[in-house]
């Protein structure tokens, strides 16, 4: 009965207008895309605020070339940025990057695209909720950009909006402020994730193809899952704690207003009675496992591109799995590791440092396969290897970085400094940003049809390596010699850090080169849509399942369910000839063993 | 010509995992909701733990108001089950008048809680008056919301959703079955919120 139905349904649809197939698609493949174009122009937005920002802090005070004169005389009087302008983009550059770049781009566009196609499946398990996800991502996405332009510019209260300041900051009870425009933004990222998730949990656990069990399930599935989880169960407790700030914006509520404030020489007139403390619990319930849900698809990726790019199994695939699922579980409970200042006590602090430590074991052992995997291999060094393989160090040092900020002890020296900034870019910039170009490059054949420029990309791997260097490498030093972390001045005005001033220029090159650098990436990406070298279905000779599609792949993906015969990293195992060294997932074995015949 | 795609699994369960799609899908959506609720719970007791004084709902709200509520919507998730229960025994009439009292007892809620709301409006108990006002109406409100979202749901597919039992009657009870796992949970929160806000006293 079924059956007839959509045989109906399919007589009225044969060919979808434009619109419904490139704009309100619900194909899978459409949204991914859709995502990724628009994450991506996030994060070139966002990296320009940061650019601007680094000009403040390397030449403070002095006017920015060509770009100050026409933001206009509110932000940047003279030409010379005003320092709730400087504010705006710090708070912006976070929230951009995290909430409409980097998670967007690794659970929206490569999560969307890969995991059907990993699974063997034809589409998400809820294609429309899954094109609603993308629309309410993109609604939320303008209500962040649009805030520049309302009275008093955007959010000023930094990425993490600490309440007193970010209730008492441009306080008209309007919704066009920017703190407030702010909130109702996450409100629309928080409720695009949850339909997100819920999608990939589903099409992982539904929609798996005939024979692809648990443990043949490709890692990167592996990490969208626990991700799903993080963003599923993490982000509600930030939308509720949204829900009482807006309250205490335009409602005159108290919920994060302790008793007895003065601002600004005057009482504050609300009740009173709140607790800042419950922001910062509420904020940090999601935020910490939000660092995995940056983390752990990076990691996924990373493995495809390792596995494929060795020729050989990853080692321990089985601890990867288990590893991400008690990383999952554990990062639920360390979220108080970014209080340790607001004196909470001896007790909790002591609980936070154990499981943060404790958390750090299933990180090492990810990090220990993945390096494990190189071992013994015939490295094919592409560009996709070369981002997968840089990854691994900076995510090293992100991670090891990280440890005495875990300790209380060590963390009250070091909190609020730039080596915390240092600290965690390492783990998203040349860490999870690294693995996302890494994937971009891996699956653009797939998607397009023809490969990215091997010479491009590795102009554009080895000047971002070596700029993600200079921005992040001095910030360790800055922050042990005690600079502050969100100094419009960029710390001139303390004389205990004047000897560590000076690499606030060589970060501000850093920053440009960078920038500059990611000019080889964009015209890469534009260049090879065109011009790139064809390739066939599987270029890469890879044994996942999305290499077993057409390419690129259609709507519906697969010519036929495929059946998974195998584990996802089958190469150069024993009794396998110098023609194929792998065998691919959705090839039985008198096909996948029978000598030298390559696949199409 | 467009590809034909059939999700698997969208109506039939999966047999290793004994559900259908939706039915996952609306148990993960449902866990997220238990933690946005959580969190308003464990704001309360943060705050009401961190306060010097606390306001006894019982003496500037209407238990008595709450309680009629707490019947009704009890009495909503029970007609929500009989709805159910009357297409998988293939009886539309019954399922229509068991959704029609569903949807019947929604009304009755949010005019009972309208009345609740302008009484407080009227003697100014508005949210700046106290953390114990600011939570009553943010975490009823906010409930308020899931109330008429299952309603514009059961609404639905009382009214024009329902021509899909001509056609595909599995999935369409299905789709009650789910729509209604999401109205016992709507009812689950008031049950904590009735005696969390109403009964507990003030200190």
């Amino acid at each position: 009965m079924a059956t007839d139905t959509h045989h109906h349904h399919n007589e009225h649809h044969d060919e979808p207008s434009w619109i419904r197939k490139y704009v309100f698609s619900t194909d899978h493949k459409v949204i991914g895309i859709q995502y990724g174009l628009t994450s991506l122009v996030f994060l070139f937005f966002g990296f320009c605020l940061l650019m601007m920002m680094r000009w403040q802090l390397a030449y403070p005070g002095e006017a920015l070339p060509l770009l100050g004169k026409w933001l206009g005389e509110a932000r940047m009087p003279g030409g010379v940025m005003a320092p709730e302008f400087y504010n705006q983009l710090g708070a912006m550059h976070g929230t951009i990057m995290v909430f409409l770049g980097v998670v967007p781009l690794a659970v929206g566009a490569f999560g969307n695209y890969l995991v059907p196609l990993q699974v063997g499946a034809q589409d998400m398990a809820f294609p429309k909720l899954n094109m609603s996800s993308y629309w309410v991502y993109f609604v939320g996405g303008v209500v962040m950009f649009a805030s520049f332009f309302v009275p008093e510019g955007a959010a000023q209260s930094g990425w993490t909006s600490y309440a007193p300041l970010s209730i008492v900051t441009t306080p008209a009870q309007s919704i066009f402020r920017g703190q407030t425009m702010w909130l109702i933004g996450m409100v629309f990222l928080i409720t695009s994730s949850l339909l997100g998730s819920v999608n990939i949990i589903v099409t992982i656990v539904q929609l798996r193809a005939p024979g692809l069990t648990w443990m043949r399930l490709p890692f990167f599935c592996w990490a969208q899952l626990v991700t799903s989880f993080l963003l599923l169960l993490a982000f509600p407790p930030l939308e509720a704690a949204g829900v009482m700030q807006l309250m205490d914006r335009l409602a005159g509520s108290s919920f994060f207003m302790p008793a007895g404030l003065v601002i600004s020489g005057k009482p504050w007139e609300g009740s009173g009675g709140g607790s800042a403390l419950l922001w910062q619990h509420l904020f940090w319930f999601l935020a910490h496992p939000e660092v995995y849900v940056l983390i752990l698809p990076a990691m996924g990726i990373v493995a495809e591109v390792i596995a494929n790019n060795t020729r050989k199994p990853l080692w321990g695939y089985s601890a990867l799995v288990w590893a991400s699922a008690i990383l999952g579980f554990l990062s639920f409970v360390v979220w108080a590791h970014h209080m340790y200042l607001t004196g909470m006590g001896t007790a909790i602090s002591a609980f936070f440092q154990t499981t943060t430590m404790l958390i750090s074991v299933p990180s090492i052992i990810i990090l220990t396969a993945l390096i494990l995997s190189l071992w013994g291999g015939s490295i094919r060094f592409t560009t996709p290897m070369l981002f997968a393989l840089a990854f691994l160090p900076m995510f090293g040092i992100g991670g090891l970085t990280g440890l005495p900020l875990g300790l209380a002890t060590s963390d009250i020296q070091l909190h609020d400094t730039y080596y915390v900034i240092g600290h965690f870019h390492y783990v998203v910039a040349p860490g999870t940003i690294f693995a996302l170009f890494a994937g971009i490059y891996y699956w653009y054949p797939k998607v397009t049809g023809r490969r990215m420029s091997e010479t491009l990309g590795k102009w554009h791997f080895w000047g971002s390596l070596v700029f993600m260097n200079t921005v992040f490498m001095p910030m360790f030093v800055q922050g042990m010699a005690g600079m502050s972390r969100r100094m419009y001045d960029g710390g001139e005005a303390y004389l205990h850090n004047q000897h560590v001033l000076g690499f606030n220029r060589m970060i501000g090159v850093g920053a440009w080169g960078l920038g500059l650098f990611q000019l080889f990436f964009i015209i890469n990406f534009f260049w090879s849509l065109k011009r790139g070298e064809k390739v066939n279905d599987n270029p890469w000779k890879a044994t996942t399942l999305e290499w077993n599609t057409p390419t690129p792949p259609p709507h519906g993906n697969f010519t036929k369910i495929p059946d998974a015969y195998r584990g996802p990293y089958e190469y150069s195992l024993p009794g396998s000839d110098t023609h194929k060294d792998y065998y691919p997932q959705w090839e039985p074995d008198h096909v996948a063993k029978a000598g030298p015949k390559e696949t199409k | 010509m467009s590809a034909h795609i059939e999700i698997p699994y969208n109506m039939d369960e999966r047999p290793d995992t004994g559900l259908y799609n939706a039915k996952l899908g609306v148990w993960l959506f449902l866990a997220s909701e238990v933690m946005l609720f959580g969190a308003l719970f464990s704001s309360y007791v943060l705050l009401r733990t961190g306060a010097s004084t606390w306001e006894a709902g019982h003496l500037i709200l209407n238990w008595k108001l709450a309680m009629v509520n707490t019947f009704v919507l009890i009495g909503s998730s029970v007609t929500m089950v009989m709805s159910w229960a009357a297409l998988k025994m293939n009886n539309l009439a019954k399922f229509k008048l068991y959704m029609g009292l569903t949807v019947l007892c929604g009304i009755a809620f949010l005019v009972i809680k309208g009345i609740e709301y302008a009484a407080k409006f009227e003697h100014g108990l508005l949210p700046n008056q106290s953390t114990f006002m600011a939570i009553y109406f943010t975490m009823t409100g906010l409930h308020g919301l899931h109330v008429i979202g299952g309603m514009i749901v059961n609404g639905y597919l009382l009214g024009p959703g329902s021509k899909m039992w001509a056609t595909e009657p599995q999935r369409f009870t299905n789709r009650i079955e789910v729509a209604g796992l999401y109205w016992h949970f709507v009812d689950l929160v008031w049950i904590f919120l009735f005696p969390t806000l109403y009964l507990l006293p003030g200190k």
